[in-house]
């Protein structure tokens, strides 16, 4: 009884602990990054009547809108495509690095090494460094998207392997079936609908990176974005941005009701 | 000639965990033996050894004339379409119907494309559906393995054995999961299959009456040894305390001796 009194008395004092620590931290970094937290909230009136006043698309905006919606389909096309081959390259590349293979260790430890390694240089900076070899082009968006895309799917489909087929892997070796025959009978229906959620998802969050990456590489939907942005044409870039908004919305729809069906 | 013979068998995980001790034992044609033994003692290890899901670390291995310690992939793979395994989990394809993870008990014999491609012949089809018939499970047929109960999950994985045409089934704790109804159900089948289908049986049992009234012959397996190994009817009270190393009124079946 003593005891369990404790645990809880020691939980309540983390959490204190935890809390005034938080507190500390934000309030040192403010001070530090000289960051005043009251002139922040001050200024959100003058902040929201500006954006009033000048982010509200206008007529000439409209007149420009198939002009967007235009990039705009060119911006997705590029993120499904980028995401759909990533993703089947990662599938069987994370192969090698999942438990259940078990091809060998260094293998599997390469495999995460290499998928680490393009996943943590940050998609913005592989556009840059690949702006050298291809320039501006729309290739250097592609691989830039290709590369973090790659790193993270072979890191979320080892652990969804991993996870989902381990024991119907090992029914399947029992009976005397070769490892292709287990990765298409076994692996690929257990894990398809952890798959099919991480490339939904990719999707998204690819659309998302490459209106930035556009900016940098003048291609899509970011080139335009930039156009208008530097003609001070705040109208026009607020539709764009809201065109991505949609854009976002329209596939997370369509990604939960494809969800629905397959799974 | 025997059809599996264990000769001086020991397993060692990570150069320190004992698990199986100097294991020799044979099983002929046709028997029906259930393994019995204290958690840990060895028994899924034992099991594993014979299908190489598990390699030994020292010993051999015979089955069916072919030395399966020290056989090439080729061969370990041919030997594996020979014994089936039927596992506590039963580990079936979830995502796949009940007609599809039965037809896997053939990829072992079909070439790579037509495993990938789930390509089966018609005549495998009929198979696979009488089989389904004789383990009741024609209306499930079709059915995805996650809409099945644990007992009629197990009869698929039974089925899936079945299929392979194999001279031994391996069978790891097939009802440990299972109520006692569906329990005796999975083990009518395994017998029915043992008498009429002249399958071996090797099974690794926790119920030490369940283990009695279906086996002719049972082995005791205590800390990776052998302790007893021998007709049913020899398995004295005192030797189950033996196995599991326990003492009057500590075990929960009631040993009526
Ligand atoms: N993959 C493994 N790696 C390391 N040690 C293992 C492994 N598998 C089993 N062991 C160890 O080997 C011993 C025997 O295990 P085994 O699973 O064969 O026992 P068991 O008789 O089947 O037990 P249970 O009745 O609980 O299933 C145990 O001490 C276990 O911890
Ligand atoms: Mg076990």
């Amino acid at each position: 009884m003593e005891q369990t009194m404790d645990i809880f008395k020691r939980r309540k004092m983390t959490y204190t602990a935890v809390f005034l620590v938080f507190i500390a931290v934000f309030a040192g970094a403010s001070y530090v990054a000289d960051f005043r937290v009251v002139d922040g909230i001050l200024s959100f009136p003058a902040a929201i009547s500006w954006i009033a006043s000048n982010l509200i698309p206008d007529q000439a905006a409209l007149e420009r809108l198939p002009n967007i919606l235009d990039k705009l389909l060119e911006t997705a096309l590029v993120s499904v495509a980028v995401t759909v081959v990533a993703a089947i390259f990662a599938f069987f590349f994370s192969l090698l690095g999942s438990n259940i293979t078990k091809i060998h260790f260094a293998v599997k430890r390469i495999v995460r090494i290499i998928a680490a390694f393009f996943r943590n240089v940050p998609d913005v900076v592989w556009a840059m460094l690949l702006m050298f070899s291809f320039g501006q082009n729309i290739l250097t968006g592609f691989f830039a998207l290709f590369f973090t895309t790659f790193g993270l799917l072979t890191r979320a489909f080892i652990e969804t392997v991993d996870e989902v087929s381990s024991d119907c892997v090992e029914a399947l070796e029992a009976t005397g079936a070769n490892l292709i025959q287990m990765v298409f009978q076994g692996i690929i229906p257990s894990s398809l609908p952890g798959i099919i959620t991480w490339v939904l998802y990719m999707i998204e969050t690819n659309i998302r990176s490459s209106t930035l990456i556009g900016v940098l590489t003048a291609t899509g939907i970011g080139y335009l974005f930039d156009l208008y942005y530097k003609r001070l044409d705040f109208a026009s870039a607020s539709l764009v941005v809201l065109s991505i908004v949609v854009l976002v919305l329209v596939i997370e729809t369509i990604s939960n009701k494809l969800r629905e069906v397959i799974l | 000639m025997a059809l599996l013979e264990f000769q001086h068998v020991s397993k060692i995980y990570d150069n320190v965990t004992r698990a199986l001790e100097d294991v020799t034992f044979t099983v002929e044609e046709g028997e029906f033996v259930s393994i019995i033994g204290p958690s840990g003692a060895g028994k899924s290890t034992l099991l594993r050894c014979i299908n190489r899901l598990v390699d030994a670390s020292s010993g051999k291995i015979i089955f069916d004339g072919q030395d399966v310690t020290s056989c090439s992939k080729k061969e370990l793979r041919e030997i594996r379409t020979k014994t089936a395994m039927i596992f506590q989990h039963y580990n079936l394809v979830d995502r796949l119907s009940v007609v599809e993870n039965v037809l896997h008990g053939r990829l072992g014999q079909k070439s790579t494309l037509s495993g990938v491609a789930g390509h089966y012949t018609e005549k495998e089809k009929e198979e696979a559906f009488r089989i389904i018939q004789e383990m009741g499970l024609i209306d499930q047929a079709y059915k995805r393995c996650d809409e099945l109960s644990g007992g009629q999950k197990q009869r698929v994985g039974i089925a899936r054995a079945i299929m392979q045409h194999p001279k031994l089934i391996l069978c790891d704790e097939p009802i440990a999961s299972l109520d006692p109804k569906s329990s005796k159900v999975i083990m009518d089948h395994l017998k029915e299959i043992n008498e009429n289908k002249k399958i071996t049986c090797l099974v690794n049992l926790h119920q030490v009456d369940v283990a009695m009234k279906y086996s002719g012959r049972i082995i005791g397996v205590t800390a990776g040894r052998i302790v007893y190994d021998g007709p049913t009817e020899g398995l004295t009270k005192e030797m189950i305390h033996e196995i599991y190393q326990s003492n009057e009124n500590d075990l929960i079946t009631d040993v009526a001796g």
